[in-house]
């Protein structure tokens, strides 16, 4: 019941909202804050102890479970199920949403009750997503969360936001349906086999497989996730998406809607179909870190603030899709952390970008410069996060991507080379941010108030979340471990007993470590 | 016959004494709330009927008509679609003076048709049943006299109807010349592809001679020319009607046709069904992105819809029934809130259908816009509304039976469909707010029509579980 409640405490804040906000834009924003502090309280209290409690060795990998019938006809269930990993993801959403909330405290005037009411809807649709275990049911909340997003975008974002909404709307949705394609596809080709017709997530595990057909629908799944991750090739809709939606929309975009992609990546990608994601890891890494250099390469010719901080995400991102792929423990742990604190320190970012906005009304780098000696401690967190976003050590974001690169390098050492000459483009941009906004000769003159308690509460909760995860992030590896741990076991095809009309395929012989050998 | 069948034949016979009734009523004296009434306690006495002749379900009555659950289910949502015009035709002549009265006789005559065709199992019955709907639909397509386009509309449907007709029959003659049956059943039973080259010949040209006939009811690519036009001339309700309760009645119609007949019709017509699938799904979704008309956006989309529910039928699995009875139920739904948005807002003299006539809608009327949105959002099949259980269940029984290009087809048409689903979205929530623009308030019977299909919307996308229940009970 936990998870049903976590999900339906914001559903049910942001109807409050849209009705009350109608009348009071305070209430609305009252209420919405309301909600997601108390779902943060209960999912700390819920979900925190029984996720920090050694497992037993016999106990599934979930944490807390829920299986309701809902299509039972179709073999649709209502599983929701959370692991280590889930809960740490939970944890990041209601953070992030309640910085979403904070930051547009002040920046949304119209229509105060329907904003609040379409962002409490995307974090909800997010924690359906990282807790759905019923593959329809996964379906449903990744649609159910993108309609709240465009309304979001095409309502209160900036100049071009009708263009940047339709685009990241049909992005989204036709990889979208490729999936819920391959997730029909996969159903009824282990319905077939097993005689058992569920979209349930455990019942799909370890479905073999044709090579062919496995790779078909791998990619089904991918192009969803590649999507939304954003990969190298089908990023294109996010510096717009980015750049046009409102504050509280670029927070959650960053924050946690790319990591729904790499969270798909990791939950269903390599574990349902762990033969295809191994023939396909070369490409897939390959993608990745042309995604790192890309993105970096792009984001430093931009002149455009927002859109500068959306570019460093494609190159961010694409250090988790590296990791997912290479798939061995120290990897897959440098990607939770990289996670996390992409979420938190580009979830910043934004948050500084449209404070600077609220009161610039521009996000153009050309016209800032010398901001520092206006508002100095919004330029000491600006300087903070952009330190991190470099992966300053010490921050979360160097324990995550350096993780990542050890994890990598026996496998494909020739891509993590490359990858790291991310890091240094990363110090490149992030610097550069801070030199062209704070520092420097001022180009025009400002007259801008410097961060007051709200603000500078939203920000501090944030650093010092970073700061934490630098300095000590073994609470959360530890959380997650079991989690990530499990899903690297069950790559091997169970082997069911088939009728003999199927052929049935031999099972791949099974890797001792687990190990997936990506490139040798 | 016996009284079993007529205590099956009992909506058709409600229906029918409804018809009877409401014209002596027009004769007797003219009242527009009044004739609207009766036809709706005639369309309740009908579906009030249902229950009675499911109890006897399934029953051959004649040589013609088969009332089993399957039919009934048709028959039920073609009864609610019709009540839902009529109420939306309410709302839409009530301001109207001259003659209002006869849209609702030529309603029910057009109901009454449908119905035929969606228990027939006989070409008999078939071909009664798709002119008595058609004819009505002449008239009703043209019933606003005073307007050029409604006529020319009109005179469009007479003339390409009534040819295609001409296809159907002579399909039917070819089939008897071969087959010596009339009877779907019989047909059925007669065995499998014949062995000769010259009736695999004869058989083939009249089953293809057929499809022309029905692809032009339901506006398949290549036979779908007249669609936009019709649409956009006919008033609002009617547009709705023949959007919902003639399509619907003519893919029960081929359902029930091609699910005993499709082995033996062999793979070349499967071919040609899947030929035609694919054109709607591709056509229609291309031709509706730069339509500046939403009835016309709407015309171009339903001919996809058609191409989306031919993939089901094609499937011809364990789930393609149901597939079908449930994505009909909810583009019914959709397209009757759509429609029905579109006829609230019309006046006398303007069909409310340009698209910049909706811009700012969701600022000046916050629920209509809210419905409208629903109703688009389903036909684009997202999830939470009844067209994304629809399209779910639409690729489940293509997938099934692996029709993998038809199923991506699908799936990347339905991208593009996305597209002008959004444009009509985002207009109604642009800020730019057309200046000559005093909201029309709307008519009470035309909210509650809009009010109950949002609701029936959101609950089959939330809780399809009973409909689907029953649909895999119904189903033959």
């Amino acid at each position: 019941m936990m998870l049903i409640i976590l999900i339906a405490v914001p559903l049910a804040g942001g109807i409050l909202a849209g009705i009350l906000g109608r009348r009071n834009a305070g209430a609305a924003r009252w209420i919405s804050l309301a909600a997601l502090l108390l779902d943060l309280i209960l999912a700390l209290v819920w979900l925190l102890p029984v996720a920090t409690r050694p497992l037993a060795p016999t106990a599934g990998p979930w944490l807390v479970e829920l299986r309701l019938p809902w299509i039972s006809t179709l073999g649709i269930s209502f599983h929701l199920a959370a692991d280590g990993l889930s809960v740490v993801l939970i944890l990041l959403t209601l953070l992030l949403g309640l910085a979403a909330v904070a930051c547009s405290w002040s920046e949304i005037h119209e229509r105060t009750g329907f904003f609040f009411f379409n962002l409490m809807w995307v974090l909800a649709g997010i924690l359906g997503v990282f807790t759905a275990l019923d593959l329809f049911l996964f379906y449903f909340f990744w649609e159910l969360m993108m309609v709240p997003m465009f309304f979001l975008i095409i309502l209160w974002g900036h100049e071009n936001r009708v263009y940047a909404a339709i685009k990241f709307f049909l992005f989204t949705q036709i990889a979208g349906l490729l999936m819920l394609a391959a997730i029909i596809g996969l159903y009824f080709i282990h319905g077939q086999i097993s005689g058992n017709y569920s979209f349930d997530y455990s019942a799909l595990l370890g479905t073999p497989l044709a090579a062919g057909t496995g790779m078909f629908l791998m990619l089904g799944f991918f192009a969803a996730f590649a999507v939304k991750l954003p990969a190298f090739p089908v990023h294109v809709w996010l510096p717009d998406a980015h750049t046009e939606a409102p504050t509280a929309g670029s927070v959650v975009l960053a924050g946690l809607l790319l990591k729904t992609g790499a969270y798909g990546l990791l939950r269903f990608v390599v574990p349902l179909f762990p033969e295809a994601a191994r023939a396909f890891a070369p490409w897939a890494m390959a993608l990745a870190v042309a995604g790192i250099i890309y993105g970096a390469v792009l984001a430093f010719s931009q002149t455009d603030l927002k859109r500068l901080v959306a570019y460093t995400s494609v190159s961010h991102m694409g250090f988790v899709m590296l990791a997912v792929f290479a798939w061995n423990e120290m990897a897959l742990q440098g990607a939770l952390i990289q996670i996390i604190c992409h979420g938190l320190s580009t979830g910043a970012l934004f948050v500084i970008v449209g404070m600077l906005q609220e009161r610039m009304h521009t996000r153009d780098l050309r016209r800032m410069g010398g901001l520092w000696k206006e508002v100095p401690r919004l330029g000491g967190f600006a300087m903070f996060f952009a330190l991190a976003s470099l992966g300053l050590p010490g921050l979360g974001n160097f324990v995550g991507e350096f993780l990542i690169l050890i994890g990598v390098f026996p496998q494909a050492p020739l891509l993590t080379v490359v990858a790291a000459g991310g890091l240094v483009a990363a110090s490149i941009y992030s610097l550069w941010i801070v030199q062209q906004a704070f520092h420097g000769q001022a180009r025009e003159t400002w007259r801008i108030s410097d961060l007051n308690g709200r603000e500078a509460v939203t920000l501090g909760v944030l650093a010092a979340a970073l700061l934490w995860l630098g300095l000590y992030p073994q609470p959360v590896i530890q959380m997650a471990r079991p989690a990530l741990a499990h899903m690297r076991q069950i790559q091997v095809p169970h082997s069911f007993p088939a009728p003999e009309s199927t052929a049935s395929l031999p099972a791949a012989p099974a890797d001792p470590q687990g190990e997936m050998h990506a490139i040798r | 016959m016996q009284s079993a069948d007529y205590m099956a034949l009992l909506p058709l016979l409600v229906l029918s004494g409804a018809l009877g009734a409401v014209m002596l009523l027009i004769a007797i004296g003219r009242h527009h709330g009044l004739t609207a009434l009766l036809t709706l306690a005639g369309l309740a006495a009908a579906v009030a009927a249902l229950p009675v002749a499911a109890a006897r379900a399934p029953i051959r009555v004649t040589a013609l008509l088969t009332i089993d659950g399957y039919g009934l289910f048709f028959m039920a949502l073609v009864l609610l679609a019709t009540a839902a015009v009529a109420l939306l035709g309410y709302a839409y002549f009530r301001s109207w003076s001259g003659h209002r009265e006869e849209f609702y006789l030529l309603l029910l005559c057009a109901a009454l048709g449908a119905c035929v065709l969606v228990v027939s199992s006989h070409f008999t019955a078939f071909f009664v049943g798709l002119e008595i709907l058609s004819i009505a639909l002449y008239a009703l397509i043209a019933y606003p006299r005073h307007r050029a386009e409604s006529l020319e509309a009109g005179i469009k449907y007479l003339v390409l109807a009534a040819g295609s007709a001409g296809f159907l029959l002579f399909g039917m003659a070819l089939i008897y010349a071969e087959r010596g049956t009339l009877d779907f059943t019989a047909l059925a039973a007669a065995g499998g592809v014949p062995a000769t080259l010259q009736s695999q010949v004869m058989l083939l040209t009249g089953l293809s001679l057929l499809l022309v006939g029905v692809g032009f009811k339901l506006a398949l690519v290549p036979f779908h020319m007249w669609t936009a036009d019709v649409y956009q001339g006919a008033p609002a309700p009617v547009t709705a009607f023949v959007a919902t309760v003639s399509k619907t009645a003519v893919v029960a119609l081929l359902l029930r046709l091609l699910a005993p007949m499709g082995a033996q019709s062999g793979a070349a017509f499967s071919q040609i069904l899947a030929v035609l699938a694919a054109a709607s799904m591709v056509g229609g979704n291309l031709l509706a992105l730069r339509q500046q008309s939403v009835k016309r956006l709407l015309a171009y989309s339903s001919i996809a819809h058609l191409g989306y529910v031919l993939v089901a039928v094609l499937a011809a699995g364990p789930a393609a029934v149901p597939a079908v009875m449930f994505y009909m139920a909810a583009y019914t739904l959709a397209q009757l809130g759509s429609f029905g948005v579109i006829a609230v807002r019309s006046s006398r003299l303007t069909e409310a259908d340009a698209l910049e006539s909706f811009s700012g809608l969701f600022f000046r009327q916050p629920w209509l816009a809210t419905v409208f949105t629903a109703m688009l959002l389903s036909l684009a099949g997202i999830p939470l509304t009844a067209g994304f259980v629809g399209k779910f269940y639409v690729i489940s029984a293509g997938a099934q039976n692996h029709l993998w290009w038809l199923i991506i087809t699908l799936v990347l048409t339905s991208g593009v469909g996305l597209f002008y689903y959004l444009r009509v979205v985002v207009t109604m929530f642009s800020t730019s707010v057309p200046v000559d623009l005093t909201p029309r308030p709307v008519v009470f019977s035309g909210a509650l029509v809009l009010t109950i299909s949002t609701v029936l919307l959101i609950w089959l996308g939330t809780a399809p579980e009973p409909l689907v229940r029953l649909l895999q009970n119904m189903a033959p």
